[in-house]
């Protein structure tokens, strides 16, 4: 089976007609235990969503920082298997048929699985793309042709310190949308992204890079608006979104309560 | 694009997040121009030569071996300034730091070896030194920590995951990719992401080829095998790669079996490891079924790390090299041998080796020449082994 509906650009075309972005949180799949995570994702949509980013809990992330170490320990502290993640995502998809679902995840992940069934995998589970943390541009065709049998976007990495023949190769390869780093550094909210300057943005659009949605470093409804103001796509929020989760493991209920509030505040900041 | 071949076979590559890629970029730059850089060569070579003390001595044994026709020698980079081979490729990195224009360093370590030879070049050249290192290391090795410090060197504890080696690499990787235009991750074994595997071993190849030198001028001929251990396998490779286009000589590497690999806690990647990616490179790592890191055991901490590096997988798996494995209390044997035969105190990684030599040369056929690698001297280790063979224990005096 692939996934024969385009929901990225779905997406991007509605919310262009209502003249406003996209925000997209992110949370860790299985934090801090598989069926809070689906209540967790739930609230997410409930909240507003235009899409999730979702990841899958590795034992060594190197581009994260604590924030999202500590929730794939968490998940991981009940040995949550790669199966069971995907049962998650299943659940949620079953619930929405519509909104985009990616995975941001490390490659030894899906090299374990196999490359071909770890993409099928998350074809049949509704996901519609893939991100892989540490896997460059330079080693993503063996990842992109996989993907492009099962019918899954392979999202690219736009650094702020990307070279024009690195845009241009994210131009020629890009599918769905295009993460663009806010900042240098591991994610985290302790240290703020910082709006990128026109000129990243307009060779951007020069390259015809996917859609660009700006992440690491956003946790305000401010820096939302901000990142729509200068050009992006929408606003990625990864951090912020796990901190809610973190400061009330021991009653769910305000939790769920509080990331529905959040999601919504921070998607009312996306209007154009 | 790469200018060198980022890949051994199928194994290496550059695994990291697209934010690190200009900085490997600039490495690599760096590193091919000095290369043909005779002023770059010859402050690398000056300072082998009157700072580390290159080159280190070739000791033939004189008790080890019973046959008197088998001979075993002992290649001694325990003699290097610092007490390991270290010295060799951080010199070289260091040096690299000073061409690109940085002022800072940032290095993980596990015993302490690879952070006490980053701190010691940091301070002869006035770089800026951040070692992280595990909580539980900073613990264990707390002589190690000392002397990074007295060397001006800021030690920072690791606590997140398992709080040991990999995970200071981790946290090392994290720093660097905030940091690079001003810091150079001065990575410490022959592993991670291109072009630290090949970097690493071309800044450690003099002790294969003074191996060489050495063994020609003695013997008249080149030797039937060299052994070394392999953590990451940077004094391996070091000691391999001028003999890797020599079929006559076998190349033995030897892998921490820590209690046995039939046990878990062990740390020998390759023996018993599987395919996948960790630190930026595809080689045999320790996983579960799912590609979460396995934690690798040894009681020497320098081959306490659950990959290896990715060319040690290819020669491996070409047969060119063979790696083999010794345990925790092979080793130990070992190092009392060594010490009470030789007078000379190894340190746990290089008893593996010498373990495994030691057997080899037992069985070996007349006239049969094997160098072992003594990477390091055991300094480090005697209030670990003192803590192991215990208070009662008197030497081999009153029980030979």
């Amino acid at each position: 089976m692939t996934n024969t509906i385009d929901r990225y650009s779905n997406m991007f075309k509605k919310l262009d007609q209502d003249k406003q972005g996209a925000f997209v949180p992110f949370v860790m799949v299985g934090d801090p235990d598989a069926d809070t995570s689906v209540d967790i994702i739930n609230a997410l949509i409930e909240g507003g969503a235009d899409a999730l980013e979702l990841g899958f809990p590795y034992s060594d992330p190197i581009a994260d920082g604590p924030t999202i170490q500590n929730a794939a320990i968490r998940a991981l502290s009940h040995k949550i298997k790669t199966t069971e993640c995907f049962e998650v995502i299943k659940k949620v998809r079953e619930a929405d048929k519509e909104i985009p679902i990616g995975l941001l995840l490390y490659s030894n992940l899906v090299l374990k699985r196999g490359i071909e069934k770890f993409y099928q995998d998350a074809a049949d589970a509704g996901v519609d793309s893939i991100l892989i943390a540490d896997v460059p541009l330079r080693e993503a065709d063996r990842f992109i042709a996989v993907a492009e049998q099962t019918g899954i976007k392979q999202i690219l990495i736009a650094p702020p310190n990307a070279s024009d023949e690195t845009l241009a190769e994210i131009g020629k390869k890009s599918q769905g949308y295009t993460y663009l780093l806010g900042r240098a550094g591991v994610t985290g909210a302790e240290t703020a992204v910082s709006i990128p300057a026109s000129d990243l943005i307009n060779k951007l659009a020069q390259y015809k890079v996917a859609p660009p949605l700006l992440g690491f470093g956003i946790s305000t409804p401010e820096q939302v608006a901000d990142a729509i103001k200068s050009g992006a796509a929408g606003a990625i929020s990864g951090s912020a979104t796990v901190n809610i989760i973190a400061e009330n493991l021991g009653q769910p209920e305000v939790m769920l309560e509080k990331l529905k509030t959040f999601v919504s505040n921070m998607k009312a900041a996306t209007s154009k | 694009m790469n200018h060198l071949d980022s890949k051994f076979g199928e194994y290496g590559g550059m695994y990291v997040p697209e934010l690190l890629i200009p900085a490997l970029d600039q490495l690599e730059q760096a590193f091919i121009d000095a290369q043909k850089d005779p002023e770059f060569q010859a402050e690398f070579m000056g300072l082998l030569k009157d700072y580390a003390g290159r080159p280190t001595a070739m000791t033939l044994t004189r008790n080890l071996v019973s046959n008197p026709k088998v001979k075993l020698y002992l290649k001694r980079e325990d003699l290097l300034h610092g007490g390991a081979h270290k010295t060799n490729q951080v010199l070289g990195q260091a040096l690299l730091t000073k061409r690109m224009g940085k002022t800072e360093v940032i290095a993980e370590t596990g015993a302490g070896q690879h952070g006490v030879a980053t701190a010691l070049a940091c301070a002869l050249m006035g770089l800026k030194a951040r070692i992280y290192m595990g909580a539980k290391d900073v613990e264990r090795q707390a002589p190690n920590v000392f002397r990074m410090r007295l060397m001006g060197a800021e030690v920072i504890p690791v606590t997140a995951g398992s709080g040991t080696l990999k995970d200071a690499v981790n946290e090392a990787m994290r720093d660097w990719s905030a940091s690079y235009d001003k810091a150079h991750y001065l990575l410490g074994t022959a592993a991670g992401p291109h072009p630290f595997p090949t970097i690493v071993r071309e800044f450690h190849r003099m002790i294969g080829e003074e191996t060489r030198a050495q063994i020609l001028e003695k013997e008249g001929r080149l030797p039937d095998a060299v052994v070394a251990c392999v953590g990451g396998g940077s004094n391996a490779i070091g000691m391999f790669a001028d003999f890797i286009d020599e079929p006559s000589v076998r190349l033995v590497g030897v892998e921490p079996a820590g209690k046995g690999v039939h046990t878990k806690e062990h740390g020998a990647a390759l023996g018993k490891g599987t395919t996948g990616i960790l630190h930026g490179a595809y080689s045999y790592i320790m996983q579960d079924e799912d590609g979460q890191i396995e934690e690798s055991y040894s009681v020497s901490a320098g081959l306490d790390y659950p990959a290896v590096g990715p060319q040690h997988a290819y020669l491996s798996d070409i047969g060119r090299a063979e790696y083999v494995s010794v345990t925790d209390e092979e080793a130990l044997i070992a190092f009392q041998i060594l010490s009470r035969k030789e007078g000379i105190i190894p340190a746990l990684e290089s008893s593996h080796a010498l373990a495994h030599g030691l057997n080899m040369a037992d069985e070996a056929e007349d006239d049969t020449i094997i160098v072992v690698n003594l990477s390091g001297r055991g300094d480090k280790d005697l209030a670990h082994v003192h803590s192991i063979l215990g208070d009662a224990f008197t030497g081999g005096a009153d029980n030979d």
